[in-house]
């Protein structure tokens, strides 16, 4: 059964279609201030003539956030600190929608759970958001989700690791609506020296599970280089906490906002995924190596 | 001594109705499964079983004995307070039943590197313990709020070749320690087991602690049978996360007869906000991958517990816990830090036994319970109390507390100081809870 594509999926098929990988950028709603994170946000989606990301993810601090590397987790602690609430995230998605830029959210299920699964869902529907990534919630806990997720129609992208097991990767492609979260390496979050080794192969395994799938690779993208490399063989590069860091040079700088680290890693990046097929060789090359 | 099949509850996923289950990034799924798998197979596995026996009896001291505290129970309205003395185990409290089990399953695993959480670092030194005893190498992380009022526990651990990270994250103590023994655990689970020390986190934890610490319910069921010829009628422990307590009230669960209480951290007092109480004052919620009663803000952010136990510092409960107080089998109730400093003392000076801080919380607690119970059926009601810990690494706090004379002049400060001790706090001891009384 291949995957419904839902409205990211198609956003993301879209592009592989014009022949690149896309670019999926992550920031948290209220670092370093509520306000700052809306222009971060913005900033995120490409100003004027140049591009800037695909899909958006949008972050929502949380106290506990077991799967964030450091980096992120110090912006949400900050962000917490200075007052972010939940409702912020509505605010941060309906900024990201105005752009033309499809959002999603990404958090933990408590600040879900707690809100209500359903009003979380009607509101971020009601906010233009088309979806959520759950890095805590496996579709094996996930009935109220898949419930509200179709009454307003909402992508549900849950994660599949290397460790993943075949029957577990078969059923998470399944549940998936939109497209699928591939965690290339094992850890949390955070930029790394090299993309790794593992991403291709788990990528080539969701494939085999759907070969319709749309699949993100994230963790450990720091720049273009790295996002170019990530091309060859994966539908979407996810890239979170190198962009995250721009914004904490600027705050421990004295100018949190100071959006022009992000701007420039965010051009650096959406170079990277367009320069990247060509360097690896057409899509078609790598797709197959990956897939044998 | 032999562990129980895994009882009834959970289900096969993990829930304990509507509690428990496994909310966790799918990196850790087959790691769980891997766990359940061979924790399933150790139950019913007479190799492990023997070796786990042995284990318990040569190098932990088991079975540890029941102690009737009949001074201190002249405090309790009469009633008769037996101690499970949990305390005289090896290291110093139950956390040890848990940890060789889990040692020895790591070694079934193939694994080789266990890494833990800890807070008044009582598991943390069971830990490290049982790593020099199998030769695995072993990570503690310690929130650093802990590390500095337990400094004494940080040093045994590394005396025992054990590495101690101090978490600087979060709020610093136990709770972020366990966030980054996950996240530790995410990034190195093809080699290593996360040990967790109580009846919390995802399935299959909160079962298999439970399993582990079952034996000092088995025990003390036989031993109450044996010398009283029959059960008690209340059975008492204090709850962090809950592994004492569930290890004392497990196989008294089916004596519906027996009541069971659970006595929680009310640090300052409920009123204050300043507390670790989470079925007493908390709310349904998703907290290191279970579904339970966690303290939260209005959103869902984790609210700071206090207590001044390190060991009852958490703002979660294990799953099972949850159930049973949704179910009324068990019931909870606060205990202040004042309230559990006395009953410290008052063990202390009627018992010649020095209680950890957490099992102080029991004390105090079946000191309200023996006086709101008078005599049951004309007899004085028998309230057995999980003596969880012993209180050596808490004689700091108690110096601080009491404002001990530690200079060693008989003199009649020195007297002062034990005076202190008698009256220390408004009602003074001898009067602890008389506001209470039903």
């Amino acid at each position: 059964m291949s995957m419904d594509l839902g409205h990211s999926g198609k956003v993301l098929a879209d592009i592989q279609r014009s022949g690149r990988a896309a670019l999926i950028g992550y920031l948290p709603v209220g670092y370093p201030t509520v306000e700052i994170s809306l222009a971060a946000l913005r900033a995120l989606t490409g100003e004027d003539d140049s591009p800037g990301v695909d899909l958006v993810e949008v972050g929502l601090p949380y106290s506990d956030p077991v799967m964030d590397g450091a980096t992120v987790q110090r912006a949400g602690t900050r962000a917490l600190e200075r007052g972010v609430r939940t409702r912020d995230v509505f605010s941060a998605v309906e900024t990201v929608a105005a752009t033309g830029t499809p959002a999603v959210v990404m958090t933990y299920w408590n600040l879900v759970d707690r809100y209500g699964v359903d009003a979380f869902a009607r509101d971020l529907a009601a906010a233009g958001g088309c979806g959520m990534i759950t890095p805590d919630l496996t579709p094996d806990e996930a009935a109220e989700w898949f419930a509200a997720s179709d009454t307003y129609a909402l992508d549900r992208v849950f994660l599949v690791s290397p460790s993943s097991t075949d029957a577990r990767l078969v059923s998470t492609v399944a549940a998936c609506r939109g497209w699928v979260y591939a965690t290339a390496v094992m850890g949390v979050t955070g930029a790394r020296a090299n993309t790794s080794a593992l991403a291709p192969e788990l990528v080539g395994r969701v494939r085999s599970a759907d070969p319709d799938a749309m699949v993100g690779v994230g963790l450990g993208v720091s720049n273009g280089v790295q996002a170019a490399e990530v091309t060859a063989f994966a539908d979407a590069v996810i890239v979170g906490s190198a962009l995250v860091n721009t914004l904490l040079v600027a705050d421990d700088a004295g100018t949190p906002g100071d959006l022009s680290g992000l701007r420039a890693l965010v051009s650096d990046l959406a170079a990277g995924v367009r320069s990247g097929r060509g360097a690896a060789g057409t899509s078609t090359d790598s797709a197959g190596l990956v897939g044998a | 001594m032999s562990l129980h099949p895994p009882a009834q509850l959970p289900d096969a996923s993990g829930h304990y109705d509507r509690f428990g289950g496994k909310f966790v990034p799918e990196a850790l799924y087959a790691a769980l499964e891997q766990l359940e798998q061979a924790f399933q197979a150790s139950a019913v596995d007479p190799d492990f079983q023997a070796e786990l026996a042995d284990l318990l009896t040569n190098y932990t001291g088991r079975p540890t004995p029941i102690t009737e505290a009949r001074r201190f129970s002249a405090e309790a309205g009469g009633a008769r307070i037996l101690l499970k003395r949990e305390d005289l185990n090896h290291t110093g409290s139950h956390k040890i039943n848990n940890v060789l089990g889990q040692a020895l399953l790591t070694q079934k695993m193939g694994k080789t590197r266990v890494i833990a959480e800890t807070g008044a670092g009582q598991h943390g030194v069971a830990t490290a313990t049982a790593a020099a005893l199998f030769g695995l190498e072993c990570t503690v992380y310690m929130g650093k709020v802990d590390t500095e009022r337990q400094a004494l526990n940080v040093a045994r651990m590394r005396l025992l070749g054990a590495e101690v990270i101090a978490v600087e994250s979060g709020t610093q103590t136990l709770k972020d320690a366990m966030n980054d023994a996950m996240r530790d655990w995410v990034a190195s689970v093809d080699s290593t087991h996360y040990l967790i020390g109580t009846v919390a986190g995802p399935h299959p934890f909160p079962m298999m602690v439970r399993e582990f610490q079952r034996v000092i319910s088995t025990e003390a069921r036989a031993q109450l049978l044996d010398r009283y010829g029959r059960l008690p009628d209340a059975v008492a422990a204090c709850v962090g996360g809950g592994s004492n307590a569930l290890g004392i009230f497990a196989d008294f669960i089916p004596d519906t007869d027996v009541a069971l209480y659970g006595f929680e951290a009310g640090g300052d007092g409920i009123d204050t906000g300043r507390h670790a109480a989470t079925i007493s004052n908390g709310e349904v919620g998703v907290l290191h991958g279970m579904r339970t009663y966690v303290l939260q803000d209005e959103d869902g952010q984790t609210r700071e517990s206090h207590s001044i136990s390190a060991g009852l510092d958490y703002p979660g409960v294990g799953p099972e816990h949850s159930w049973l107080a949704a179910t009324g089998r068990a019931h909870y109730e606060p205990i202040t830090d004042a309230e559990a400093m006395e009953a410290f003392a008052l063990l202390a000076r009627t018992e010649g036994i020095v209680p950890a801080i957490e099992s102080s919380h029991a004390l105090a607690g079946v000191i309200k319970l023996g006086r709101r119970l008078g005599q049951v059926n004309g007899e004085p009601p028998l309230i057995l109390v999980n003596l969880s810990g012993r209180g050596d690494k808490d004689v700091d706090t108690a110096i601080n507390w009491f404002a001990i004379d530690t200079s060693g002049v008989p003199s009649s400060e020195q007297e002062g100081a034990m005076q202190q001790v008698r009256t220390h706090g408004d009602p003074a001891v001898g009067d602890l809870g008389k506001g209470d009384v039903a």
